[in-house]
């Protein structure tokens, strides 16, 4: 897909937590279109902390900064929180890390998935819940009825997580920050949702940020790589080959592979890295 | 002599007068210092049978025996001593308001097992994190952060049997290959027994000597490290499973 209008922009984002002397994200600058780009990087890298970023979701705890964060044209930074609201769930939305957390636990999954028919496509009650069931038919849940009916702890990790990926899917997003959707989805499922998705981006000319830890399924279903690591991007990818950079060859090599069994995993060596990083340039 | 023994493993949940057959008729058999692993279609009751095991679940029937010693729904200190779990979702499994010194000091303390300051430390840097995280909340943790210390929280106590509810899937591949190293260190040390739940088959193929494939509640399929590798398995929904596991991409 070709990158014909910019979505989001983001310039020289940084964002730092109250006592903390290191940036959780330090002058990272990133630009999306139609399309779909993949963030890996390591645990505490900053992925989800910039995802929140953008969409204003940080606590008060949190300072952020940027030369530029404009979503179609919107400078993110100045919006007002009601403003913010009205854009959340609504042209930009996000699916975060654990679904169950974002979910309220004392309503029913039918009656929060149908909410957002209601809210997106101002249909009635008896309307909304049946566009929810054929939504959550889609993402794959099997016996609608019954999950409809059940309350957040009644559905096992993988449900969750479509649960939240159907109810984006209802107010059919202009960006959607998806944050490990699909960790908890067996392979199979997976591949599904990921269609979903995917229709989202061709459809409706949608931009995809997927966050994940899967190196290999961000390689084969996105379209751009960015690698984070210590809060800023290392790398940008648009294949996995042509990576380069230490950091982005010892997470490749840190993965087991069913095909060459080897005793111990190979655990890439940071000091290398930071060496890179201090002389800034890759070697 | 088998570590852990399942037989006829139903559990059934009941909401008005419908019931949910979720575990159907699992039998297994896990040699001490074994590690097995279950893969299988999400909702098809993978966490349910752990829970069963380590003893959070009351609804199953059948007979469950560790270490020789068969088990009920209700457990006492030391029972539920020897079976410790790592759950699936890092986020639920610690208490928002309780720092994570207590997190880890408590069940080990539950059990009657004294821990200190330095213990503690240990237990962090155990898992690669830095004894300065024991004042820290849950919040202030990255996802991965937070499933080290789940990790850590279940090797406190010095369990012989681990249960692994997808213990690498919020983690990066390279917090992933220190976890994997350090568990199957563990293992080999103390010839711990573990089972093992995860979608990536990559991981089970390293870890695990034997792969059940888990469908609706049952095993479908068994599964060795070599046969992922080379992508064969007889059932039909185990070899969706590997068609479908981007095996290929880094080849
Ligand atoms: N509310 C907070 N207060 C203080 N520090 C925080 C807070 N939230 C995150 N951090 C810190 O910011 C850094 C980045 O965290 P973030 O959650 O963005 O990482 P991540 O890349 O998403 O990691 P993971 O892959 O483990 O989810 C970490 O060092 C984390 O400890
Ligand atoms: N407390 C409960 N009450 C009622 N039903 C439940 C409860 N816990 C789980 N279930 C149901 O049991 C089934 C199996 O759930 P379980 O969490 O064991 O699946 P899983 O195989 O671990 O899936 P995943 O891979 O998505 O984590 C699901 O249909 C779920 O809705
Ligand atoms: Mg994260
Ligand atoms: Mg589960």
């Amino acid at each position: 897909m070709t990158d014909t209008k910019e979505i989001l922009t983001v310039q020289n984002l940084d964002v730092t937590f109250a006592r903390s002397a290191m940036k959780a994200v330090a002058g990272v600058s990133l630009s999306l279109g139609q399309g779909k780009v993949g963030i890996v990087g390591e645990s505490g890298s900053g992925k989800s902390t910039l995802g929140r970023a953008i969409m204003r979701l940080l606590p008060p705890s949190a300072t952020v900064t940027a030369s530029k964060l404009t979503f179609d044209g919107n400078p993110l930074l100045s919006q007002s929180e009601r403003e913010m609201r009205a854009l959340r769930g609504n042209r930009m939305s996000l699916i975060m890390q654990d679904p169950r957390y974002s979910l309220n636990p004392v309503l029913p999954i039918g009656r929060q998935v149908a909410e957002t028919a209601i809210l997106h496509k101002g249909l009635s009650k008896s309307a909304a819940r049946a566009v929810a069931a054929e939504m959550l038919d889609r993402v794959r849940i099997k016996d609608v009825a019954r999950v409809m009916e059940s309350y957040p702890h009644q559905i096992s990790g993988g449900m969750g997580q479509r649960v939240m990926i159907a109810a984006m899917l209802l107010s059919r997003p202009r960006l959607v920050i998806a944050d490990e959707p699909t960790s908890a989805l067996d392979v199979s499922v997976r591949g599904e949702v990921l269609e979903l998705l995917n229709e989202l981006v061709t459809a409706d000319g949608s931009s995809l940020l997927l966050i994940s830890h899967d190196i290999r399924m961000v390689a084969s279903f996105c379209d751009r790589i960015v690698v984070m690591y210590k809060g800023r991007i290392v790398e940008e990818l648009s294949r996995l080959s042509d990576a380069r950079h230490p950091y982005t060859l010892g997470l490749i090599a840190a993965m087991p592979d069913a095909r060459h069994p080897v005793h111990r995993l190979r655990v890439p060596d940071r000091a290398t890295f930071d060496a890179t990083e201090r002389s800034g340039s890759p070697a | 002599m088998s570590m852990i023994e399942l037989q006829d493993i139903n559990v059934r949940y009941h909401s008005g007068k419908s019931e949910n057959h979720v575990v159907r008729g699992v039998n297994l058999s896990v040699a001490r210092g074994e590690c097995v692993g279950i893969v299988g279609e999400s909702g098809c009751g993978k966490s349910t049978l752990l829970r069963s095991l380590v003893g959070l679940e009351g609804h199953w029937t059948g007979s469950i025996s560790i270490n020789g010693e068969a088990l009920g729904p209700i457990r006492t200190k030391d029972q539920l001593r020897c079976a410790q779990m790592v759950f699936q979702d890092p986020f639920a499994s610690l208490h928002p308001r309780h720092r994570i010194r207590r997190a880890l000091s408590e069940p080990a303390r539950c059990m009657g097992l004294p821990v200190d300051d330095a213990r503690i430390a240990a237990a962090l840097e155990e898992v690669g994190l830095p004894a300065s995280f024991a004042d820290r909340f849950p919040h202030q943790l990255s996802g991965g952060q937070r499933q080290r210390v789940a990790i850590a929280r279940a090797l406190i106590v010095e369990p012989p049997v681990l249960l692994l509810d997808e213990p690498t899937s919020a983690l990066d591949v390279s917090v992933q290959a220190e976890i994997l190293n350090l568990l199957s260190d563990r293992r080999d040390e103390r010839g711990l027994t573990f089972v093992l739940v995860s979608h990536d088959l990559s991981v089970v193929a390293h870890m695990c000597d034997r792969i059940f494939v888990m469908q609706n509640g049952g095993f479908v399929d068994e599964l060795s490290p070599a046969d992922i590798g080379a992508g064969e398995a007889r059932d039909a929904y185990a070899r969706q499973l590997l068609a479908a596991s981007f095996l290929e991409e880094l080849a």
